[in-house]
């Protein structure tokens, strides 16, 4: 595989070489250069060494920039003028001015970017559709205990998703978004990660979570939104989030997640965690504004972030054809300064190795990663929607049998044999039962209590909000066939106003505070 | 919160007190004074050096000093980790911000002004104002969101508008609107220090302006409780409700109308939201009478939430119905005459007192 990174020679030795060695040898040339300057792991330095000075702004340490990554001295490198020359790996000598702006290197030639590559950004693949090893693939290379581990839970995943849906389209719960077809993206991802590692979902990749120990009577108890429920209730299903699984609770609105993931990348860099922030999002998602400023400020502030994007080539009804013009998504991080690299999303053997290794150089090198996960959106895009709509059932089906990515998992796996029949039928009678038992003990189980809907809003209750549950809770005393009999009114409201949920225990720093509201 | 404040201080107050104060030491018994700016400046220094976590971050607030000179010389102190030059993204530095609060840190983002915050609202209110909510109380984020709001001088439609009322509807936010120096220092302080997000609206003309401050409030310790409003200066008449800028006008109104025999009764909000509804209706218990007072559009503003509130309690007690006064309903024109009369006036609030008052004809 081929990380690439841009900086300003890659461009000038591609507009060179294309008028001298012709476009088809580009690609190679061009994963060459790449490749060559990804080796070379002093290179963070965007400017060039300079060797005048201007009167005014003194004489930082000319190594600063190698060093340091603060802004500051970086800031009055580049305004140093005078005239500066860059060796480039082909020997040539050109004349290079470093512009505020960025260093550029002249032409005579009037060189239009191409708006669309020669050559496609290749995506990285490691088993065949069949299952079977590419000769000559690099990967990171997975125990059986992982692998067998990594199946289960991607037949997991889609027999969760089965039953949920069909849960929905019976009525019992009232919302779900299924992953079909995206389970090596979820799981593999999830398995090269470490459980420091922070998550930041879009809302698609349960797996992550699964993968995590978020047990499926907890996946059940969210969407049912019963007194279980960790959310309380508050949220739609499948909004599901843990604390305890590092896995931020899941918000709809479309990649707020990706800047907020290199806000916590950034704390965590500063506490020097060795850990590093995941998002994931989609195709569509990349069109949002967050896309682009997390992107651009996670190069800048060099922050430990893997941003995963999942192209399955449809936002709802939206054709990736409609959603840009890019060559997918992995080109747009190489815009931003972030290393890049396209993956074969069903392919759980090549993500797993793209995300070890994202992970290992977003830590250790303090940098942001991009990964663009291939894959297709096999089922609609939630219950609310009838993808036949607007593709084809036959699409939808081609992409559900031949290309899923469990079976093809499952094909590797076996070849090892570390996998066969009867461990299958198994697994997958065992997870159905086990899902509808807890369908079956979701439903049945009460709802959260009143009180859960006045909690939470501030960290502590405001009195507006106490006097209002206290109103609530006298208009259900006075009329209790008005009020549904599973939600449970618990404690009632003693005569000094103070009942046992007005004690908030909060530890600040060190300071244990009994605080009676 | 005051007491968590106070405790956590003391094992600080070993630490040198901030330049504010080494700035006024005084050789005389004569008040003390400080500009809004500096009381600002000082309440972030301080908190960023009382807890690690705290840093800020905003277009031009490090190499610039800050927009408005805010930030000034926090770069310097605290190192380009603490005080980030954002890109230019509302949008971008804000989720940003969000994010860091959802791990932990404890970010102070700076809008250049608060119109610019439109680009962000969406992260201010989905992302930070509803998270703990919606996540069940798993994730707090205590962030301030600060600058300035409102009319400046000469700015025009897209850099005038007050934006106390728009945050202040939404559940999960406070919204606080420091007037004087004191208010600046206090609020701030307490903005940082507390876990649920904040939304702190400055005003750009009250920055350079100079207000007498007392030692307690340059203590590092000093904190000002939030949700609680201010009798700037009793009365018993009429009570004018005002924050920001218009509570000088007020106290300006005030002396007017002592004149004519009328003793207005002045409270400084200070805390949009929570709203101190308890102030509010016992000094209208007290008058029976409520002029309220902003700069911003009048409909569903601050004024007409206060009125409501007010009706809804106090209302056998009101003599007369309430007077709201607030800017034109126009977008801000620039031409400074236009201007002048786009926002209230001390004789605007005069005139509104005496009608409540009865004193003159509506």
């Amino acid at each position: 595989m081929a990380f690439c990174s841009r900086n300003s020679r890659n461009i000038i030795i591609i507009n060179l070489l294309k008028s001298k060695v012709g476009s088809s040898r580009l690609m190679k040339l061009s994963r060459v250069c790449c490749y060559g300057t990804c080796l070379n792991s002093t290179n963070h330095c965007r400017f060039l060494p300079s060797t005048t000075t201007l009167p005014q702004l003194g004489n930082p340490d000319p190594n600063s920039h190698k060093k340091g990554h603060s802004p500051c001295s970086q800031r009055f490198q580049s305004t140093k003028s005078g005239q500066q020359f860059a060796s480039l790996p082909n020997g040539e000598h050109s004349q290079v001015l470093d512009f505020p702006g960025g260093n550029v290197v002249f032409s005579p030639e009037m060189q239009f970017l191409s708006e669309s590559p020669n050559v496609y950004n290749p995506c990285y693949r490691v088993l065949d559709d069949n299952g079977q090893l590419i000769s000559n693939s690099v990967f990171v290379q997975v125990s059986e205990e992982i692998a067998v581990k990594m199946y289960s839970n991607m037949a997991t995943l889609q027999i969760l998703d089965t039953i949920f849906y069909e849960a929905q389209r019976q009525g019992r719960i009232s919302f779900y978004v299924t992953t079909i077809g995206e389970e090596a993206i979820n799981i593999a991802s999830a398995a090269a990660l470490t459980s420091d590692d922070v998550v930041f979902p879009q809302y698609r990749e349960p797996g992550v979570l699964l993968w995590r120990g978020f047990t499926l009577q907890e996946f059940a108890n969210q969407c049912f939104g019963n007194k279980a429920d960790n959310g309380k209730g508050r949220q739609m299903p499948a909004h599901y989030g843990s604390n305890k699984h590092n896995y931020f609770t899941i918000s709809s609105t479309i990649a707020t997640q990706i800047p907020h993931a290199v806000g916590a990348a950034y704390s965590l860099k500063m506490d020097k965690k060795d850990a590093c922030a995941v998002t994931y999002f989609g195709d569509g998602g990349t069109s949002e504004g967050d896309f682009h400023a997390a992107l651009n400020f996670a190069a800048v502030t060099e922050s430990p972030v893997i941003f995963i994007c999942r192209n399955n080539g449809w936002a709802i009804s939206t054709p990736t054809s409609d959603q840009f013009r890019s060559d997918g998504i992995a080109v747009r991080g190489q815009a931003y300064g972030v290393r890049s690299i396209r993956v074969d999303g069903n392919d759980a053997l090549a993500m797993y190795s793209a995300v070890h290794t994202a992970r290992e150089m977003a830590v250790n090198e303090h940098r942001p990663i991009l990964i663009e996960a291939v894959t297709y959106r096999v089922g609609h895009h939630s219950t609310s929607d009838d993808s036949t709509k607007y593709r084809s059932a036959d699409e939808i089906e081609w992409w559900r049998m031949a290309r899923d990515p469990v079976t093809r998992f499952r094909k590797w796996i076996e070849t090892n044999g570390w996998w066969g029949s009867e461990a299958e039928s198994q697994l997958r009678s065992s997870i159905r039962n086990q899902l509808l038992q807890a369908i079956q003990i979701a439903e049945r189980a009460e709802k959260p209590p009143v009180k859960d809907l006045f909690r939470d809003v501030y960290n502590n209750i405001p009195s507006h909000l106490r006097e209002q549950e206290k109103l609530v809770r006298e208009t259900i005393n006075k009329h209790p066939k008005d009020y549904p009999a599973d939600v449970p009114v618990d404690v009632a409201v003693k005569d000094d106003g103070v009942s046992v949920y007005d004690v908030d225990v909060i530890v600040h720093d060190d300071d244990l505070i009994i605080h009676v509201r | 919160m005051l007491g968590i404040a106070r405790q956590k201080m003391l094992e600080q107050s070993s630490k040198k007190i901030r330049p504010a104060v080494s700035m006024l030491r005084n050789y005389s018994s004569a008040a003390k004074e400080m500009t809004v700016r500096t009381a600002l400046n000082s309440a972030l220094d301080e908190e960023m050096s009382a807890d690690s976590k705290v840093f800020l971050m905003g277009e031009e607030v490090g190499e610039y000093q800050g927009a408005y000179k805010i930030t000034k010389g926090l770069l310097d102190k605290y190192g380009p980790e603490r005080v980030l030059d954002t890109p230019i993204t509302e949008a971008g530095f804000t989720g940003i911000a969000v994010g860091a609060a959802y791990y932990g840190l404890k970010p102070v983002v700076e809008f250049m002004t608060f119109n610019f915050s439109m680009q962000a609202i969406d992260h201010i209110i989905n992302s930070a104002a509803k998270s703990n909510y919606m996540s069940a109380g798993q994730i707090s984020v205590p962030i301030v969101f600060r600058g300035p709001n409102g009319a400046a001088a000469g700015v025009g439609a897209q850099h005038s508008q007050c934006y106390a009322a728009w945050y202040a509807t939404c559940p999960g936010l406070k919204v606080l609107t420091p007037y004087n120096s004191e208010d600046a220092r206090g609020l701030l302080k307490a903005a940082i220090r507390d876990p649920d997000p904040v939304v702190f609206l400055e005003n750009e003309l009250l920055y350079g302006e100079s207000f007498p401050i007392s030692d307690e409030v340059l203590d590092s310790s000093f904190c000002l409780p939030i949700g609680k409003a201010k009798i700037e200066r009793k009365g018993k008449h009429v009570t004018i409700a005002a924050y920001s800028k218009m509570v000088g006008y007020s106290l300006k109104a005030a002396e007017i109308l002592e004149k004519d025999g009328i003793d207005a009764e002045v409270i400084n909000l200070r805390s949009i939201r929570p709203l101190d509804r308890s102030t509010i209706n016992d000094s209208v218990r007290k008058t029976n009478r409520l002029v309220t007072v902003e700069e911003a559009f009048p409909q569903h503003g601050v004024g007409a939430e206060i009125c409501a509130c007010v009706v809804e309690e106090s209302f056998a007690y009101l003599d007369a119905p309430v007077e709201r006064i607030a800017g034109a309903d126009v977008p801000m024109p620039y031409a400074a005459n236009l201007e002048r009369m786009a926002v209230p006036q001390v004789e605007d609030i005069v005139r509104a007192a005496k009608r409540a008052c009865y004193r003159s004809v509506p």
